[in-house]
């Protein structure tokens, strides 16, 4: 099977999508000539022309709403932003319209787009250019949001967003472009909806999604290699619609949960995990349910203070030892 | 400080029997006639069922612009795409749709355009291309310049109209897309119902320059004023720059001028206008007199005319008003029934449907 990284697994499919379907196009700041900031659109504006992958000037909320209007005559726009932080300047066309139009109309038109962006922070990008916003967009009715940890989800989940009729909100990381993992050919897809138990384990659960679910991934080789304690990921992959009943399921097999999540933690998607766990779970529990988070500052640019603020591996462990304290697996 | 002024008045058409109406078919003018007559009393209509609580929400009346969109309908095509902001109420039913199911809409019910899911900011109706009236100003806008563009991309004939109201040309989604339409060179209009005032702000107060066709000029974007009390004069300009949009994916603004008759929705007491000069300019720029005034004159039109279309048109509302009140509300068991285009698995959590199924056993009792 192929090793490829998330970069590759998404630069593929946007081509196999523009080859497949003519009504695929790309659409974003500096995608074609300059290959995409991140450089996902590499090569794709020579292939495919300047109809299909279309340099946007700077004006979020207009070619939002642009793909958005484009969609809704069956054109299926699937755009960039350069990070989650300016689809802020889009909220509008998203959360007012494009995920109100199939419902609000009774059906009688349909949103198929995707916005594709980055969330979270890598380096000392600082306060402004190093947020999560994808609990905002969870939260909202009428979306669906997804966030792939691995090339493979990457590649199944974007072919699932493109071929979706509705808006897809498709959260990817920086911090995972250049990973690598085994992409099998073929016209695979994952679906939206679906959680995705990563590895499995006996002592506690650890639900992420996106980078925070490599960094569990981690974590639990390591505690298993050193302590032999057995941590089971669950990896979210879709935020919306959340597939509570794998959250659930691990839980009663382990009694014990750890969220590992890249926003803050007042109000973000761990709050909302920790709800679904008490209110499905509750008699499985052994353990009060722990949430690893951001701290709650704008992100200091300072490496010192930046790094400590972001959620990481030492902040995990801790966790996962304060939930299974008592056990005979925990810290004695 | 310099006193801003609009050169309005020097648009409007003068007293008088303009040259053009006696070119006209006779049948097309009445139809024009009877076609404002029925918005009019529909909006009227409408006013008392609000204030009977029939309909909720939100209710913004086009009660003064009838010949704006009327004008505008006549000069569109079927190929072509309508966006609107939230006072629509006479646009999708100038496009061709019923008044029952609009009017039933407004009452919020199954058989409405929207399936009583919008109500009167969100009709839509995709056979005849009325995309939709949006209740967030100038959210429409760059929908509208997203379909111009799917039209073009597609190498579809046709051209899209984007319906704003005068307010909307001060919001930043109105610049965005303006330039995007040029960018791309896409068969636009926008066109701006200005009747003087964004709510209670008038165009003077809100915007810096209060000639607003003039607004896409950084843009290179042609703009014209049009007399919107003049529905021959509306559909004439709108024809032209139809065909420019079309032929030649050139975008247009225009400024159509009205008088809007009563306050912004149907709640508003309408305190911040001088009274006596509301009242006055309801007379002087009320589109139905002007137009039964000059049928009159060029003898396209006697009493007997005009006392059977009233009678017509009063029938017709009345018989959507029954409609509305005869047709059922959406089911309850129905209200997840939009939620997505393509079904995915969990779309309800399991506390979701617990309150949901608990809601519906509790109507059912």
């Amino acid at each position: 099977m192929p090793i490829i990284t998330y970069r590759q697994a998404l630069n593929e499919t946007l081509g196999e999508e523009l080859a497949r379907d003519p009504n695929v196009v790309l659409m974003g700041e500096e995608i074609g000539t300059f290959e995409g900031s991140y450089k996902i659109t590499a090569g794709l504006l020579k292939q495919f022309g300047p109809k299909r992958v279309v340099d946007m000037p700077i004006a979020e909320m207009g070619f939002v709403g642009l793909a958005a209007g484009a969609a809704m005559l069956g054109v299926r726009p699937v755009v960039e932003i350069m990070t989650i932080n300016f689809v802020l300047m889009a909220v509008d066309q998203i959360v007012n319209h494009a995920s109100k139009i199939h419902y609000m109309f009774g059906g009688q038109a349909r949103v198929p787009l995707v916005i594709r962006t980055p969330s979270g922070g890598i380096g000392q990008l600082a306060a402004t250019h190093s947020q999560s916003f994808e609990n905002w967009f969870a939260y909202c009715p009428g979306l669906k949001v997804v966030a792939p940890s691995t090339p493979y989800d990457a590649k199944g989940l974007l072919r699932a967003a493109i071929r979706d009729d509705d808006p897809v909100i498709f959260i990817e990381s920086l911090p995972l472009y250049d990973t690598k993992g085994d992409v099998p050919a073929g016209d695979f897809t994952v679906p939206i909806g679906l959680a995705d138990v990563k590895r499995e384990g006996r002592h506690v659960t650890v639900i992420g999604y996106s980078r925070t679910t490599v960094l569990a991934m981690q974590v639990a080789e390591k505690l298993e290699r050193e302590e032999g304690i057995s941590v089971e990921v669950v990896d979210l992959r879709s935020l919306r619609p959340l597939d509570r009943g794998t959250i659930v399921e691990s839980i009663k097999k382990t009694n014990r949960a750890v969220i590992v999540e890249e926003d803050w933690r007042s109000y973000g998607i761990g709050a909302e995990i920790a709800a679904t766990i008490q209110e499905e779970a509750f008699d499985h529990l052994d353990a009060p349910v722990l949430r690893v988070a951001g701290l709650e500052v704008p992100l200091p640019y300072s490496e010192s203070l930046s790094r400590a603020s972001k959620p990481g591996a030492p902040d995990l462990v801790t966790a996962i030892h304060t939930v299974l304290k008592g056990t005979s697996c925990g810290p004695k | 400080m310099a006193k801003v002024t609009r050169d309005q008045k020097a648009a409007v058409a003068p007293t008088g029997l303009p040259p053009d109406l006696a070119r006209e078919d006779a049948g097309t003018v009445r139809h024009y006639y009877r076609q404002m007559l029925l918005l009019r009393r529909f909006e009227e209509r409408a006013s008392e069922m609000y204030t009977k609580a029939k309909i909720g929400g939100y209710c913004h009346l086009n009660l003064g612009e009838e010949a704006t969109i009327v004008g505008l309908m006549a000069a569109l095509r079927p190929d072509d795409y309508i966006y609107t902001n939230y006072r629509e109420h006479g646009y999708i039913i100038a496009r061709g749709v019923p008044a029952p199911k609009v009017m039933a809409e407004l009452f919020g019910r199954e058989t409405g355009v929207s399936g009583g899911r919008g109500g009167s900011m969100h009709l839509f109706d995709a056979a005849t291309h009325f995309m939709g009236g949006y209740g967030i100003v100038g959210g429409q806008v760059p929908l509208a310049v997203g379909a111009a563009y799917a039209l073009k991309y597609q190498e579809r004939p046709g051209v899209v109209l984007c319906q704003v109201g005068d307010g909307t040309t001060n919001i930043g989604p109105w610049y965005e897309s303006l330039n995007l339409a040029k960018l791309f060179q896409l068969p636009i209009i926008f066109f701006i119902v200005n009747n003087g005032y964004g709510m209670g702000t008038s165009v003077e107060q809100g915007s810096s320059e209060p000639d607003l066709w003039k607004k896409g000029a950084s843009f290179r974007i042609h703009g014209e004023r049009v007399d919107g009390t003049d529905v021959l004069a509306v559909r004439d300009v709108t024809r032209r720059l139809r065909e420019r949009a079309e032929r030649e994916h050139e975008p247009a603004i225009m400024d159509v001028t009205s008088f809007r008759f009563r306050g912004h929705s149907v709640i508003d007491p309408d305190r911040y206008r001088d009274a006596d000069a509301t009242k006055r300019s309801r007379g002087e720029q009320d589109p139905l007199l002007h137009l039964a005034a000059r049928m009159r004159e060029s003898g396209l039109a006697d009493d007997a005319y005009f006392t059977e279309t009233l009678a017509q048109v009063e029938r017709e509302v009345q018989d959507a008003i029954d409609f509305a009140d005869a047709s059922a509300p959406p089911k309850l068991a129905d209200l997840y029934q939009y939620m997505f285009a393509t079904e995915v698995p969990n779309t309800l959590s399991a506390a979701e449907r617990e309150m949901f199924e608990a809601r519906l056993a509790g109507q059912e009792r």
